[in-house]
């Protein structure tokens, strides 16, 4: 797979079409580029030989690839040449602390308030920003105080003949709970007994931050535990648009896992948008949907164009009455998961997202929606206006008055 | 959900035949490889510019086509509809011209391209007329005006002549960069101080085409008024920012009428039943995925696209239905290639055959599929590089079979 992915370069024509469509080297001389970075200089790489650093300033949103008509792929040979750039040179502290989110969470987690003051309080940050080179104001998300895991044990899934199990990874575990109880409920609302099982990192922050091997154990490990599930014909579903991602094509196609548990769940895993607009296709949706007259601006996520499924949230978004939506047409935020954290790269990252950010403004909404994480809150972080999963829309159009807490 | 249509490419036929049905209120759904040549081409809509030397009057020299050309496939009156329908959905191109006579406009080599419809912002490079021209370069990689000047003085018909301006450009120098700083007010300023009185009374002034991406309409105007000349745009290599401005314009129309694109996802597979296309298949993330639609667009390109496929061995095919194909010249043992590359090649005609509602038939004329439309560079009979013919031969197909699916259920 991983020659596959390098042979492909053979394909590119140079026809620049990926360079006009990259987000990154559109704001910032430090990346050359899709074509320059990819295809071009990987003629030039082997093994331990990493001519240009500048590869790093990729974000690996994956818009090179999806634009490219000839099947170059781009974003994956720029992903697999970061991580041999900081394996020839020794991967920073600052990317192996940012790139392990379930560490962070776990310690956290009981700490909550003080380390979402910490957080918060500007000396600190300074220090971190020194220290560990994570910028001063990058959105970093607060901590619940409380694990969407813990709340799943103690709850009671209704036992139905359909079951799924639902992949809520690291943002919603230690981030927001609350997005993972509304989740459970629309699943169960249409009738799905929901499991959750134990599960950690699928190693995407460590892929993108150039650690593939311990990426790969990761995805393994979490691979093995839901393995049995996807063999037993359930559906494994996310609200986690790069999580599910990395299940679906990533842990193959950049990590190289070539690994029968991975293909068992890769084959049942489905974005939660995906999953419940397949229901609606097949008429075993609910449609019991309240107006809901708000005017919400949408933002598909880069890595959702990596699913290849296009804007399910959309038709599905249109179900619920008086609810008007705008289809925003920019292709990055910018944050690209961990990348716009970093201090060198904050304010590419801020620069990339202002015709976003500009979008939500111009349109006066309160809220925005979009499937993904670090998305939202890298929304929320440019704009002011909180930005919500589009399943929180449907959660409250079907008057699901469950105790949902804020997250 | 199954949709209306579904349309294969997001060229210019293909965006053409699904803006004009998502305008009837049709569900349609564009699948391509990835982008199409919009990026790389100029955006004029040349219908037909070379047919036994330059065309002055493209209306009347589709006669002197073949009849199997595809333009022969439906009444010259399409193709006027399309023409003045592509005008008027894309008002903000303002877009100029029609079938009666051609705009001869400069290439960037000092060249002269017969074109029917034209940008506005390329318009005033009109070379009918005769006069005085002056090419502005920026110091942009592959656009050299005294290169472009000289070879278009010498073919008499105007004087030109060139100027360089050094200005801070910022670090992009590639054209979509230059494009983007053509947005700022200061880079603008800088320029007109920097080109007054350096541009005599009488000429016209050229730029390579990157007067702004999103503004451009607005910055060619304030040239114009601010140089008190005629301004225009000419056409440069890749990426090609007017063409980006015409892709980016369609998309946008398209997703405000209500159509779907999934860019990024290769056609892997069909399914048909009966003589009819129930369903093509996409290559999605872990699983292939199909959609279903009531009548189908096949306008994935020729040759250079990928629409039609050579293999190392020479054998030709169409890349996602396998049809017949047309213009194949005969194998055994003539070259597929001819040495001379500017030649009429054996493969130049290769394409689908059509019926008169632009089905795919089979080389006896028998109908293959009775919901599958053909559009653009896919069809056979055309030499669109050789004729000057590609965005007029796409948007007149895109917009014919749009009218076509239109009309028929």
């Amino acid at each position: 797979m991983t020659e596959l992915i390098r042979d492909s370069l053979d394909h590119c024509v140079k026809c620049t079409i990926c360079e006009s469509f990259c987000p990154f080297s559109q704001v910032t001389p430090l990346f050359p580029g899709p074509k320059f970075v990819g295809p071009q200089a990987e003629r030039y790489r082997k093994a331990g030989v990493s001519p240009d650093a500048s590869v790093d300033y990729c974000s690996g949103c994956g818009i090179c690839t999806q634009v490219c008509p000839h099947d170059v792929k781009i974003a994956e040979i720029n992903a697999q040449a970061r991580a041999e750039l900081w394996e020839d040179r020794g991967i920073p502290l600052r990317n192996q602390v940012i790139a392990r989110p379930s560490v962070l969470g776990r310690f956290g987690t009981p700490v909550a308030p003080l380390a979402n003051w910490a957080l918060r309080a500007k000396p600190l940050r300074l220090l971190a920003e020194r220290v560990l080179d994570i910028h001063r104001k990058a959105p970093m998300p607060r901590f619940a105080g409380r694990t969407f895991q813990r709340w799943a044990r103690s709850h009671r899934s209704p036992s139905t003949d359909r079951s799924v199990v639902y992949f809520h990874a690291c943002g919603t575990n230690y981030y927001e709970p609350g997005v993972g109880e509304m989740v459970v409920a629309v699943l169960e609302h249409n009738g799905y007994n929901v499991i959750v099982p134990p599960q950690d990192c699928c190693g995407l922050p460590l892929q993108s931050n150039g650690n593939f091997d311990t990426a790969r154990k990761y995805v393994r490990r979490l691979v093995a535990n839901l393995a049995p599930y996807a063999r037993d014909g359930v559906p494994i579903v996310s609200n986690s648009t790069s999580c599910g991602l990395m299940l679906k094509a990533e842990a193959r196609e950049i990590l190289g896992v070539d690994d029968a548990d991975l293909k068992a769940v890769g084959e049942v895993t489905y974005d939660l948008c995906e999953f419940l607009l397949l229901l609606h296709e097949r008429g075993e949706l609910k449609t019991d949907l309240r107006a809901l007259p708000l005017t919400v601006p949408y933002h598909a996520p880069c890595q959702q164009r990596g699913h290849g499924i296009g804007k399910p949230a959309l038709d599905l978004l249109a179900l619920i009455p008086d609810l008007r939506v705008i289809e925003l047409d920019v292709d990055c935020c910018g944050i690209a998961g961990t990348y716009g954290l970093k201090k060198e790269k904050y304010e590419i990252s801020m620069a990339v997202g202002e015709r976003l950010f500009r979008d939500v403004r111009e349109s006066g909404a309160e809220v925005a929606a979009c499937d993904s994480e670090t998305c939202r809150w890298q929304i929320t972080h440019g704009t002011g206006v909180p930005a919500v999963h589009p399943v929180e829309l449907l959660y409250r159009a079907y008057g699901l008055d469950w105790p949902v807490k804020p997250t | 959900m199954t949709n209306d249509t579904i349309v294969i490419g997001a060229g210019l036929a293909g965006l053409t035949a699904a803006l004009r049905l998502a305008d009837e209120g049709r569900r349609v759904l564009v699948i391509a490889r990835g982008v199409g040549s919009t990026h790389l081409a100029p955006p004029t809509i040349d219908v037909l510019g070379f047919a036994d030397g330059e065309v002055e009057r493209p209306g009347e020299a589709l006669s002197r086509l073949a009849a199997d050309h595809p333009y022969n496939r439906f009444p010259a009156e399409v193709i006027a509809a399309g023409i003045e329908w592509f005008k008027a959905r894309l008002p903000d191109l303002g877009y100029r011209g029609g079938l009666e006579e051609n705009f001869l406009l400069p290439t960037a080599v000092g060249a002269v391209r017969p074109s029917a419809v034209v940008p506005e912002t390329m318009a005033g490079g009109d070379l009918r007329g005769g006069g005085r021209f002056v090419f502005v370069g920026l110091r942009l990689k592959d656009f050299y005006p005294a290169y472009l000047a000289e070879n278009l003085a010498h073919r008499g018909r105007v004087e030109a002549r060139a100027i360089e301006v050094d200005l801070p450009r910022g670090e992009d120098g590639r054209t979509l960069g230059l494009a983007r700083r053509f947005e700022q007010p200061a880079f603008r300023d800088a320029l007109v101080r920097d080109l007054s009185g350096r541009v005599e009374p009488g000429e016209r002034v050229g730029f390579p085409a990157v007067l702004g991406l999103r503004k451009a309409g607005e910055v060619w105007r304030e040239l114009e008024r601010r140089l008190e000349r005629p301004v225009f745009e000419v056409a440069t290599l890749p990426p090609s920012v007017p063409g980006i401005r015409l892709y980016e314009a369609l998309t946008a129309e398209l997703r405000q009428a209500g159509g779907r694109l999934l860019i990024g996802q290769d056609v892997i597979g069909v399914e048909t039943a009966g003589g009819r296309v129930e369903s093509v298949v996409s290559e999605a993330a872990a699983r292939p995925t199909t959609h279903r639609a009531h009548s189908f667009v096949l306008a994935t390109g020729g040759l250079a696209a990928g629409g039609i496929k050579v293999d190392s061995r020479g054998s030709v095919k169409e890349a996602v239905f396998d049809l017949a194909l047309a213009g194949l010249p005969a194998t055994n043992g003539r070259p597929r290639f001819l040495p001379t590359y500017l030649d009429e090649q054996p493969l130049d005609r290769v394409g689908v055959p059509v019926d008169d509602r632009l089905r795919p038939t089979d080389t006896d004329g028998r109908l293959r599929f009775e919901n599958l439309h053909v559009a653009g560079a896919t069809l056979a009979g055309a030499v669109p590089w050789r004729e000057g013919s590609g965005n007029g031969l796409s948007l007149a197909t895109g917009y014919a079979v749009g009218t076509i699916i239109a009309g028929s259920s």
